[in-house]
């Protein structure tokens, strides 16, 4: 490998190389091994404090986030929106600075503002990893997602990968479609036209608003949750048809390809963006995600966390 | 860890491929000779060319007494004391060791022991898997400059070293070119 890991922050995939994402990827595999070790820790990180800083609420990345962090021997620091001084009045930057003169060395942001990770990556010392901005990107929800493909199917270049549901507003499919376009996935958007507009094409997708002409197609299915709490006005008439039209059922599973990979980011709405069966079936790796997800984490901590500043 | 150049100007050859088979061939007899229980023995290579080097070792004892031991990888760079003070990050790769180590007797294989930290940090990660009943370490060279209280067991050849000066092992397989090993100095 001849790639090194210069970046002290990591804000979206847009900006990573190919060869950089594989380095990733790499790097993962050999934290993947330590969670199979009887003592899953390792002194990497001994010494450094992580702040988990969740604007937004999240419990299954900030939990992953929170275990990598201990499996690299870092002290970790959980700061919600609900508890922390922001109820207050205290600006982001404030906020920041005064983890800042705790010394925090890694700064993990969720923030309901595009854009905030930047934004504080440029004005403190401390590594700043994005875990979800707006409907920006979730860099490191995409890398998993890469990883647990590559680890099925062996490589990422030359599959194709359907991403079905709210795209508009989901920073999982932004991160996604840049990750799998720089290693040469072929990557069709599906789902009303509200929730994916033609507009998405410029990024070098195809969109597709009828899902029984992509899923005989597909390598991988990445099945995305309505998100309710993003939405201002009504995009769909309803739950029941988008269930009727867009929904992961039985039926419609029967038109995937028997090695096609069923894969969603969690939490899962059981009988709404996929079946009961279906999630559980043997084509789905939403549970390899969430081990790969801590995996994943663990490289990206150490990558950003590790490099002298 | 050091990327070797092609053959480096001012650099002395110091073992070639036929010296440095027969040190891994006489380490081989001194392991089977300090081991009755071969079953039982490990050989971890510390990647890259430790890994090489373990399989070597392997070959001959499978000459030698026609045992199959057991080989791994064990990789030290999560494991280091100096993470955040260098610019450039050590590679990490997966550790793969037989499980459980209990009862047996691990071998850390490297090519060369300096200040033996990399040895401390493989000794830690071999306990995170477990806990052998003995650790022994096999090296191919020995340049000296120890930091800590570290000694090998099993030593290729012991090369009197200045500090600024440095040691280059090639393998056939890692660096896809003949075994050699080079001093370099400044």
């Amino acid at each position: 490998m001849t790639t090194r890991w210069t970046r002290k922050d990591l804000l979206g995939l847009r900006e990573l190389s190919a060869d950089e994402l594989n380095f990733v990827l790499e790097t993962a595999d050999a934290f993947k091994e330590v969670g199979t070790r009887e003592i899953k820790k390792v002194p990497a990180l001994r010494g450094k404090t992580l702040v988990n800083f969740f604007v937004e609420p999240s419990t299954r990345t900030r939990t992953s986030f929170e275990l990598a962090a201990f499996r690299l021997s870092a002290d970790v620091i959980n700061i919600s929106a609900a508890n922390s001084s922001l109820t207050k009045g205290e600006t982001l930057k404030d906020t920041a600075r005064n983890l800042e003169a705790l010394h925090a060395d890694i700064l993990v942001l969720r923030h309901s503002s595009a854009g905030a990770p930047q934004f504080l990556a440029s004005r403190l010392k401390a590594s700043v990893i994005n875990a979800g901005d707006g409907a920006h990107e979730h860099p490191t929800q995409a890398l998993l997602d890469l990883y647990t493909m590559r680890e099925r199917r062996g490589k990422i270049a030359g599959l194709h990968v359907a991403i079905i549901g709210d795209i508009l507003f989901s920073r999982v499919a932004r991160s996604n479609i840049f990750g799998l376009l720089k290693l040469g996935a072929r990557v069709t958007l599906v789902g009303p036209s509200t929730l994916v507009p033609r507009e998405f094409e410029k990024l070098g997708v195809e969109v597709s608003h009828k899902i029984e002409d992509v899923l005989p197609k597909a390598d991988a299915v990445n099945l995305l949750r309505i998100q309710h709490e993003r939405q201002r006005r009504e995009y769909f008439p309803g739950l029941g048809e988008y269930i009727r039209l867009f929904g992961l059922t039985k039926e419609r599973a029967k038109l995937l390809k028997p090695e096609c990979l069923i894969m969603h980011p969690g939490p899962i709405n059981r009988g709404v963006e996929i079946d009961s069966d279906v999630a559980d079936g043997l084509q789905s790796v939403i549970l390899d995600q969430v081990t790969n997800g801590l995996a994943v984490r663990m490289a990206v901590l150490y990558l950003c966390g590790g490099i002298s500043t | 860890m050091n990327q070797p150049k092609q053959n480096p100007p001012a650099a002395v050859l110091v073992m070639d491929a036929e010296e440095i088979r027969r040190a891994l061939r006489r380490i081989a007899h001194e392991i089977t000779e300090g081991n009755p229980q071969l079953e039982k023995v490990v050989l971890a290579g510390i990647p890259l060319r430790g890994v090489e080097i373990a399989q070597r070792i392997a070959a001959f004892i499978h000459d030698i007494e026609n045992i199959n031991v057991e080989t791994g990888v064990i990789d030290v760079a999560m494991h280091r004391d100096d993470v955040g003070t260098r610019p450039e990050l050590p590679v990490v790769h997966a550790s793969k060791l037989p499980l459980p180590l209990e009862a047996r007797t691990v071998i850390i294989v490297d090519d060369v022991l300096y200040t033996g930290r990399t040895v401390r940090a493989a000794m830690d990660a071999i306990n995170s898997f477990g806990r052998p009943a003995r650790i022994q370490l096999a090296v191919l060279i020995d340049r000296g400059h120890r930091e800590l209280p570290i000694r090998p067991d099993y030593v290729g050849k012991n090369l009197p070293t200045a500090t600024r000066e440095q040691i280059q092992v090639r393998m056939q397989e890692t660096d896809n070119q003949p075994d050699a090993v080079w001093l370099e100095g400044e």
